[in-house]
């Protein structure tokens, strides 16, 4: 049951063919025969789930079931659950056990999803490959030697792995799209402000933006429905009734024109373009008109990404000293020595690197010339969006220029992973919504072709990618190890 | 892409690096020094195109978003939870965290 869809699982359990603790049950024997191979949760919460599953099977007996009542999901390690460690798959916060939750995890706890595990990932969430994890590797459903994608792979291996149906994630330059691309699901990041971030631990304030992961896009509908919304505890949240997307996945593409952004289409591997240009091939029997669209400043996104993303993980990182939570080094000789060797042993390489950047970036005699320059290109990326539109309703392109790369692969090589990133980056400076949807495999491995859309389109997003997975069963591939 | 005169242009001591580990609070030692060195040539290289477009005139953008932050009312919405918080400290003592002595 645990490869049916969210639409089906809520007829079978408001029919009575399976209770939410069997459902539940079934989750959880998943993740164990599942996570020793894949190591996508760092931790499982069999006895509070258990404690919500009867809960929620009382509430369907009682016919007020909430919209997720007894779907299990896990979170990404970087929502805060309260009286559950919270990790951020960092050793600085090996032992972090929230006093709150975020207004996500509440949130989906509300609709009556059941929180099942915690979720692996890159440290801080930063990473394209969850290679850079205190807890781990994570590997891939479909090929055990290759990565699952980051920073959000644990969330997509565990779903690719139906060890549940849903996961939260979170993207702050692809750290949704690129791993559900990587493992074959749908994943959507939605509007900068759609969803709390209250909770959510900070990497780049102007760029983190949590979001969702699915089978297919009808799924990812119910559990954006479910977390999204105005939320007074976080400043950047947007003040804008929430759509009823699963209630809007029934669409016409008639007259809908596609954007094809020419730079996103360059760079990358021929087989991959390929299978993203047959999912346009799709939409087009569907009856979409592709246009193709100028990108002219594209080309300054990594760059532009890196200089902002490392300026404000620095800025957001420095509240790690040791003192009131985290990690705390052996025997500190005074203050300085304390914070120092504390955040030297507590944050791994990778972080490191992001924190020295972007302190350079930030520091007095540079800011001009790094962090100044950026936020200047970073408006030009975002016009490029603003002046794409006018010309089409959404744009196609690949959200990564290969499929899952191997394990250790790009690891030595820090700036060879961030140019992988060049086409989730720009969609995060400009803060739209956009989504990835899996296409036709390229030698056995997912695929992912990317839609961006305007302010606050989900609900267009997610109707195209809906009426694209009606059309083919790309979404629908299930890998051999995890079957 | 970095091109050899770019990196060049953006070659950066390890003095630099060694300040900007003080900066940010960070022990390193000279080993991994020596590696975040050649990152930072490299990254500095990588990012020449922005540093060095000729884009001064642009407005610059910080957020995604026009926004104006909201404010609310001064009241208290939260209950006194410091044991809770406290719990995940790594040393505290009667409501107070503790560190190394500080004055002498």
């Amino acid at each position: 049951m645990l490869r049916e869809s969210v639409t089906r699982l809520r007829e079978g359990l408001r029919n009575k063919e399976y209770s939410a603790r069997e459902l539940v049950e079934a989750s959880l024997a998943r993740i164990d025969e599942q996570n020793g191979k894949l190591n996508a949760l760092i931790t499982v919460t069999p006895e509070s789930a258990l404690v919500a599953a009867d809960a929620a099977d009382r509430a369907l007996a009682a016919g007020d079931a909430p919209d997720l009542c007894g779907i299990p999901l896990v979170h990404k390690d970087n929502f805060c659950t309260d009286g559950v460690l919270t990790t951020c798959g960092s050793r600085m916060l090996a032992n972090f056990v929230p006093a709150y939750d975020a207004t996500v995890t509440r949130n989906a706890a509300s609709h009556g999803a059941i929180t099942v595990g915690k979720a692996n990932m890159d440290e801080f969430a930063m990473g394209s490959s969850s290679e850079h994890g205190h807890f781990g590797v994570v590997r891939n459903p479909w090929d055990h030697e290759r990565v699952p994608g980051g920073s959000s792979g644990g969330s997509a291996a565990a779903v690719a792995a139906a060890m549940v149906p849903l996961a939260t994630a979170s993207d702050t330059g692809g750290s949704i799209r690129q791993p559900a691309a990587f493992c074959g699901i749908t994943g959507m990041k939605p509007s900068y402000g759609r969803i709390s971030r209250y909770g959510l631990v900070a990497y780049a304030s102007s760029l983190d933006q949590a979001g969702v992961m699915g089978v297919s896009a009808e799924d990812c509908a119910y559990l954006l429905k479910a977390i999204s919304g105005f939320d007074p505890l976080d400043s950047t949240s947007v003040q804008r009734p929430v759509e009823d997307y699963p209630a809007e996945l029934e669409g016409a593409l008639k007259g809908l024109k596609i954007g094809l952004p020419k730079p996103y289409w360059e760079g990358l591997e021929s087989a991959v373009a390929d299978a993203v240009q047959a999912q346009a091939d799709e939409l087009v029997k569907l009856g979409a008109e592709l246009v193709e669209v100028e990108m002219p400043n594209a080309s300054l996104a990594v760059s532009t990404y890196y200089l902002i993303a490392q300026a404000e993980c620095s800025s957001n990182l420095s509240r790690y000293d040791g003192v009131r939570f985290g990690h705390r080094c052996e025997d500190p000789k005074d203050l300085q020595d304390l914070y120092r060797r504390s955040r030297g042993e507590g944050f791994c390489e990778e972080t490191q690197r992001r924190i020295l950047v972007g302190t350079f970036a930030l520091s007095s005699g540079y800011i001009d010339a790094y962090y100044g320059k950026a936020m200047r290109a970073r408006r030009l990326i975002s016009d490029d969006f603003t002046a794409a539109f006018e010309h089409c309703d959404l744009m196609l392109s690949p959200t990564a220029p290969s499929a899952a790369f191997k394990i250790g692969e790009k690891e030595t090589d820090p700036i060879a992973m961030y140019l992988a990133d060049v086409n989730t980056v720009a969609v995060n400076l400009a803060g739209l919504p956009a989504l990835s949807t899996p296409g036709p495999q390229v030698d056995g491995l997912p695929v992912g072709g990317q839609l961006i859309g305007p302010y606050f389109s989900e609900s267009r997003l997610l109707m195209v990618a809906h009426q694209l997975q009606q059309a083919t069963d790309w979404h629908l591939q299930v890998p051999e190890a995890a079957a | 892409m970095a091109t050899d005169s770019k990196a060049k242009q953006a070659s950066i001591d390890l003095e630099t690096v060694r300040k900007t580990a003080r900066l940010a609070r960070l022990a390193v030692d000279e080993e991994h020094l020596a590696s975040y060195q050649a990152h930072f040539e490299r990254l500095l290289a990588l990012v020449a195109d922005v540093t060095e477009a000729p884009i001064d005139d642009v407005e610059p953008m910080a957020h995604p978003m026009d926004m104006a932050q909201r404010l609310r009312p001064d009241a208290v919405t939260e209950d006194d939870q410091r044991e809770r918080l406290q719990a995940s400290a790594p040393n505290a003592e009667d409501g107070f965290f503790l560190v190394p002595r500080v004055i002498e």
